[in-house]
C-alpha cells in the first residue's frame, strides 16, 4: 500500500514553468507541486542570457518584430497563433517578474535593461535589436529565485525530493500520480483532478550537454507509456557554444555584448554564413558554421573547437567594423571591466574549467546539445492535445521544456525558453484550476502504484550482466555522434539499431543498492530507462523527416522541402512498436520564405 | 591518472556509525571531484548516494567536505585538490545517508527571513517596471548570487554550535532584500534577525566566506546587517 494524498491539481517539477503553474493554480484550487528536487535545484536556474520581450527599453521594438523573428526562428515550423500569443504576453509576462521582486539589470533610467541576442532583430532593418531582458548571465537563477519565493510567500505546498514515476489515467483522463519519497523510498499515490507536467527536457541522451544530470526526460517517457504522443522530437538544440568537452554553456548574451567565433587561422567566420548579423545568427545556423570549420580543418590545431573571443581588443575591433553603436549614438566600445560585469559567471566558469580569464584569452568551444523543441503536444493553455483534431486529454496539462506548443518550430530563439516557461506555465496553472473547479474526482484504482511497483522489483533483480553507468555512455555517445548536428540515413539507422540493442540490454542490469533510504541507484537506472525511450524516439523520428529544417540538419536532404515537410511529427509508442504520424503548422500571418541572416 | 577517494559512508539501514571507504579510479586532472564520484558510484560501489544536478556550480546540490573544506563537488577539479581525496557530508545537519544531508531545516531558516520582496504601495499607474537605478540595484547584487547550497552555514562554527542559528545563508537572503531599494520589509527582517538565533552568534570567524562557492563576501554582508541593526539606517 501507498500513502494517498488529495489535491485538485498537482503540479509535477518545480522549475520555472511548474513554480509559475503552481503559483497560479493555487490561487483558484487546492494545489500541490511534487520536485524530485529541492525547487531551487531545478534547471532553469542555469539558464543565462536573459528572457525577451518587446520592452524597448533602448530603442524601437514591437511585439510583431518579436512574432516574426521567433518564426523565422523556427524554420517556420512554429505554431503562429501560439507564437502570437506569447510575444504579445511577453511585455507583461516580464512586467510582473519585475513587480514579484525579480532583480533585473538597470538603464541608466532606471528601466529594465535588454542586451542583443541571437536573431532578435529590428524587421525593417534587419539589424540586432535589444530585446533580451537580462540580470547579469544568471537571469534564469533569478526567476527560479523569485518565483519560489513568490511560492512561499504564498504558502504553496510543496512535496520536495519526491520523484514522480507514473501517472494514472481512469476513462481517458488525468486521475493522479505515484510518486516515491526519496529519504523514505516510500511510494505515495496523488489523487488529482487536474495533473501538469512541468518536467523539463531531456538533454543528458547526449554526450556534451550544457543539460544538469537530472534532465532525463521522465515526464515525456511516463506519458509516452500511457500512449500519448509525443511531438518534433527530432528537433533538439545543439548551442553553438559550449565550454570544449564539458559542454558547460556560454551564454549568446556574450556575442551579444560583442564577442565573436574565430577559427583555427584566426578568422572571424561568421560573416561568411550570416553577412547580416553575423555572430548572431540563430542558433542551428551558427552550430553548423562551427561544424563545417571543423569539418574543413579549420578548428583550433585542427581538433574539433573553435574560439569564443570577448577580448576587449577583438570586440572593438569588430564593434567598429560592423558600426555598432551605443544607443546614444557613440561608437561601442568595451574594457575588460565590461566583461566582468555584464558576464560574470561565464569568467568564473572559465577560469574554474578551463583556466582561462576571457578578459585576456580566448575561449575554446564547441557546440553543445541545450535544448529540446520537442515535447508533449500541447495547445497555447497548456492542454495536452494528442491528434491533429485538438482532441485534449481531460485534466492533463503540460509546460516548460518538456511541452511542444509548439512555439520554437525546429529551433528556438535564444531567450525565449525563459519566455516559454513563464507564460505557458500561467496559462497552464490557470487552466488546469479553472478545469478543476468544474470537474470530479475519478475514481482513483486499487493498486495504482502496483504497476512501478513492480517495475522498481525488476530493476533489483536483473542478472546483473550488464552495468548502467557503461550502458548510459554508450547512448550518449551513439547519439551525439549520430543524431547530432548533422544526420543521415546510414548514421541514424545505425543509431537506432543501437538504441534497441540499448534497451534489450537494459533488461541485465541489476541494481545493487536493496535499501529503500535515497537509493539513487536505483532511480538512475529508471531514469535511463527513461532516457532510452526517448532515444529510441527522437532517432526515429529524425530517420523519417526528410529534409533539412532548423535543429535538423541532413547531409543527405540538404534543404528544407515545404512541400512534403511543412508539418509536426506526432509519435506513439504501442504495443512496443512505433507509429509516426503527423499534423499541419499553423500559419496565419507569415508564410515560408528562404531564412537568411 | 589514478585518483584516491575515501568517501565518508553511512547507510542507516544497515551501520551503527559511519566508516570511511577508500576506492581508487582512473581520472583526469581536469576532471571535477563529481566526474570521480560517478565513476566510483557507476563502477565500484552503486550504493554511494549523493546529491547532483547542474554539474557546474549554479544549483547549489553537490556541497559536500573535500579535503576538510566545504567545496561543490562539480566546481572542483583534481588538479586543485590533488590525486589523495577525502570527501565526507558537509557538518552540522543530520547525516541520511553516506554524503546526502537533511536540508529541510536549512531551508526551514531561510524562510524564516521572510524571502520575497515586500512591498505593499501601488504599483507604477502605467503597469511598467518599478524604477531603480544601475547604483540602487549593485547595491545588493552580491547577494543575489547565492545558490542555497549551505557551504557557508555548514562552515560555520556557530552553527555546529548551535543548529538553532539560522546561519549565515539566511542572513545572505535577509541582505538580498533589505538592501534591495524596491523593498519595505526591513524593519520586519531586522526585527527577525535581532533575536537570539540572529546576527548576534555570528562571531566573524569568516568560515563562511572562504566557503562560498560563488565568492559572497558574506561575512561583509552579515556587518551590515550588524550596521543597519544599531544605526537604524540602510544605505
Amino acid at each position: 500500500m501507498s500513502k494517498v494524498h488529495q489535491f485538485e491539481v498537482i503540479v509535477v517539477g518545480a522549475g520555472g514553468a511548474g513554480l509559475m503553474a503552481g503559483l497560479y493554480a493555487s490561487r483558484n484550487a487546492k494545489t500541490a507541486v511534487i520536485s524530485k528536487l529541492y525547487p531551487t535545484r531545478s534547471h532553469t536556474g542555469a539558464a543565462q542570457g536573459g528572457i525577451s520581450a518587446a520592452l524597448g527599453n533602448y530603442e524601437e521594438d514591437k511585439p510583431e518584430w518579436h512574432m516574426y523573428d521567433t518564426v523565422k526562428g523556427s524554420d517556420y515550423l512554429g505554431d503562429q497563433d501560439a507564437i502570437e500569443f506569447m510575444t504579445n504576453e511577453a511585455i507583461d509576462a516580464v512586467l510582473e517578474l519585475e513587480h514579484m521582486g525579480l532583480p533585473f539589470d538597470r538603464t541608466p533610467e532606471g528601466k529594465i535593461s535588454q542586451r542583443p541576442f541571437g536573431g532578435h532583430t529590428n524587421n525593417e532593418t534587419g539589424k540586432p535589436v535589444r530585446r533580451a531582458a537580462h540580470a547579469a548571465d544568471r537571469t534564469g537563477h533569478m526567476i527560479l529565485q523569485t518565483l519560489y519565493q513568490q511560492c512561499i510567500k504564498n504558502n504553496v505546498t510543496f512535496f520536495d525530493e519526491y520523484q514522480v514515476l507514473d501517472f494514472i489515467m481512469v476513462d481517458g483522463k488525468a486521475t493522479g500520480v505515484v510518486a516515491i519519497e526519496l529519504a523514505t523510498g516510500e511510494l505515495h499515490t496523488f489523487h488529482a483532478k487536474a495533473v501538469i507536467f512541468a518536467t523539463g527536457g531531456y538533454g543528458r541522451i547526449f554526450e556534451v550537454t550544457s543539460n544538469a544530470y537530472v534532465y532525463t526526460g521522465d515526464g515525456c517517457s511516463i506519458l509516452l507509456r500511457h500512449g500519448i504522443p509525443l511531438e518534433d522530437m527530432e528537433f533538439f538544440q545543439f548551442h553553438p557554444t559550449g565550454i570544449y568537452k564539458l559542454g558547460i554553456l556560454i551564454t549568446e548574451g556574450a556575442r551579444g555584448e560583442g564577442a565573436v567565433l574565430i577559427n583555427g587561422k584566426g578568422e572571424r567566420f561568421m560573416p561568411k554564413y550570416a553577412p547580416t548579423v553575423k555572430d548572431l545568427a540563430s542558433r542551428d545556423v551558427v552550430s553548423r558554421a562551427i561544424y563545417n570549420e571543423i569539418k574543413a580543418g579549420n578548428g583550433i590545431d585542427g581538433k574539433n573547437y573553435v574560439y569564443l573571443d570577448i577580448r576587449p581588443e577583438t570586440v572593438n575591433k569588430f564593434a567598429a567594423l560592423d558600426g555598432r553603436t551605443n544607443p546614444d549614438g557613440s561608437p561601442y566600445l568595451i574594457t575588460g571591466d565590461t566583461v566582468l560585469t555584464k558576464i560574470p559567471d561565464i569568467v568564473d566558469f572559465c577560469r574554474v574549467y578551463l583556466g582561462v580569464d576571457p578578459v585576456t584569452q580566448m575561449m575554446p568551444i564547441q557546440p553543445t546539445a541545450h535544448y529540446a523543441m520537442g515535447g508533449i503536444p500541447t495547445n497555447k493553455y497548456g492542454e495536452v492535445v494528442i491528434d491533429d483534431k485538438g482532441t485534449t486529454v481531460p485534466g492533463l496539462y503540460a509546460a516548460g521544456e518538456c511541452a511542444c506548443v509548439s512555439v520554437h518550430g525546429a529551433n528556438r530563439l535564444g531567450t525565449n525558453s525563459l519566455l516559454d516557461l513563464v507564460v505557458f506555465g500561467k496559462h497552464a496553472g490557470l487552466k488546469a484550476a479553472e478545469y478543476a473547479k468544474n470537474a470530479d474526482y475519478q475514481k482513483m484504482p486499487d493498486g495504482a502504484e502496483s504497476s512501478i511497483r513492480s517495475e522498481l522489483e525488476a530493476l533489483k533483480n536483473g542478472s546483473g550482466k550488464e552495468n548502467a553507468f557503461d550502458l548510459s555512455n554508450e547512448m550518449k555517445n551513439v547519439m551525439f555522434s549520430d543524431v547530432g548536428i548533422y544526420r543521415n540515413e546510414k548514421d541514424m539507422t545505425s543509431a537506432l539499431e543501437k538504441v534497441r540493442e540499448l534497451q534489450k540490454r537494459f533488461k541485465e542490469v541489476k541494481v545493487s543498492d536493496t535499501g529503500k533510504i535515497f537509493n539513487t541507484e536505483l532511480l538512475n537506472a529508471w531514469e535511463l530507462s527513461n532516457m532510452l525511450e526517448i532515444a529510441e524516439v527522437v532517432a526515429a523520428s529524425a530517420l523519417n523527416r526528410k529534409e533539412s529544417r532548423g535543429g535538423h540538419a541532413r547531409d543527405d536532404y540538404q534543404e528544407r522541402d515545404d512541400e512534403n515537410w511543412l508539418k509536426h511529427t506526432l509519435i506513439t509508442k504501442k504495443n512496443g512498436k512505433l507509429e509516426i504520424k503527423y499534423k499541419p503548422v499553423v500559419i496565419t500571418k507569415h508564410q515560408p520564405k528562404a531564412r537568411v541572416y | 591518472m589514478e585518483v584516491t577517494i575515501k568517501i565518508f559512508r553511512y547507510n542507516p539501514e544497515k551501520d551503527k556509525r559511519g566508516h570511511y571507504e577508500t576506492y581508487k579510479v582512473e581520472a583526469h586532472e581536469n576532471d571535477r571531484v563529481l566526474d570521480v564520484l560517478e565513476l566510483v558510484k557507476g563502477h565500484k560501489d552503486g550504493t554511494l548516494s549523493f546529491r547532483r544536478s547542474c554539474a557546474h556550480g549554479v544549483c547549489g546540490s553537490d556541497a559536500m567536505r573535500i579535503n576538510g573544506r566545504n567545496m561543490l563537488a562539480c566546481k572542483t577539479l583534481i588538479r586543485d585538490v590533488g590525486a589523495n581525496i577525502t570527501v565526507e557530508p558537509i557538518m552540522g545537519l543530520k547525516v541520511a545517508k553516506d554524503l546526502i544531508v537533511d536540508m529541510n531545516p536549512f531551508f526551514d531558516n531561510y524562510k524564516k527571513m521572510l524571502p520575497y520582496l515586500i512591498n505593499d504601495n501601488p504599483l507604477p499607474a502605467d503597469g511598467k517596471e518599478r524604477l531603480q537605478s544601475p547604483e540602487q540595484r549593485a547595491r545588493f547584487d552580491e547577494s543575489t548570487k547565492c545558490i542555497l547550497c549551505a557551504a557557508c552555514t555548514t562552515s560555520c562554527p556557530s552553527f555546529w554550535a548551535s543548529d538553532e542559528y539560522y546561519g549565515p545563508a539566511a542572513l545572505v537572503t535577509a541582505h538580498r532584500f533589505i538592501f534591495d531599494s524596491r523593498d519595505e520589509g526591513a524593519e520586519q527582517r531586522l526585527h527577525v534577525l535581532s533575536e537570539t538565533n540572529g546576527t548576534a552568534r555570528c562571531h566573524t570567524a569568516y568560515n563562511c566566506t572562504e566557503a562560498c562557492p560563488r565568492d559572497i563576501q558574506i561575512t561583509k554582508a552579515i556587518g551590515e546587517l550588524k550596521m543597519a541593526m544599531v544605526t537604524g539606517k540602510i544605505d
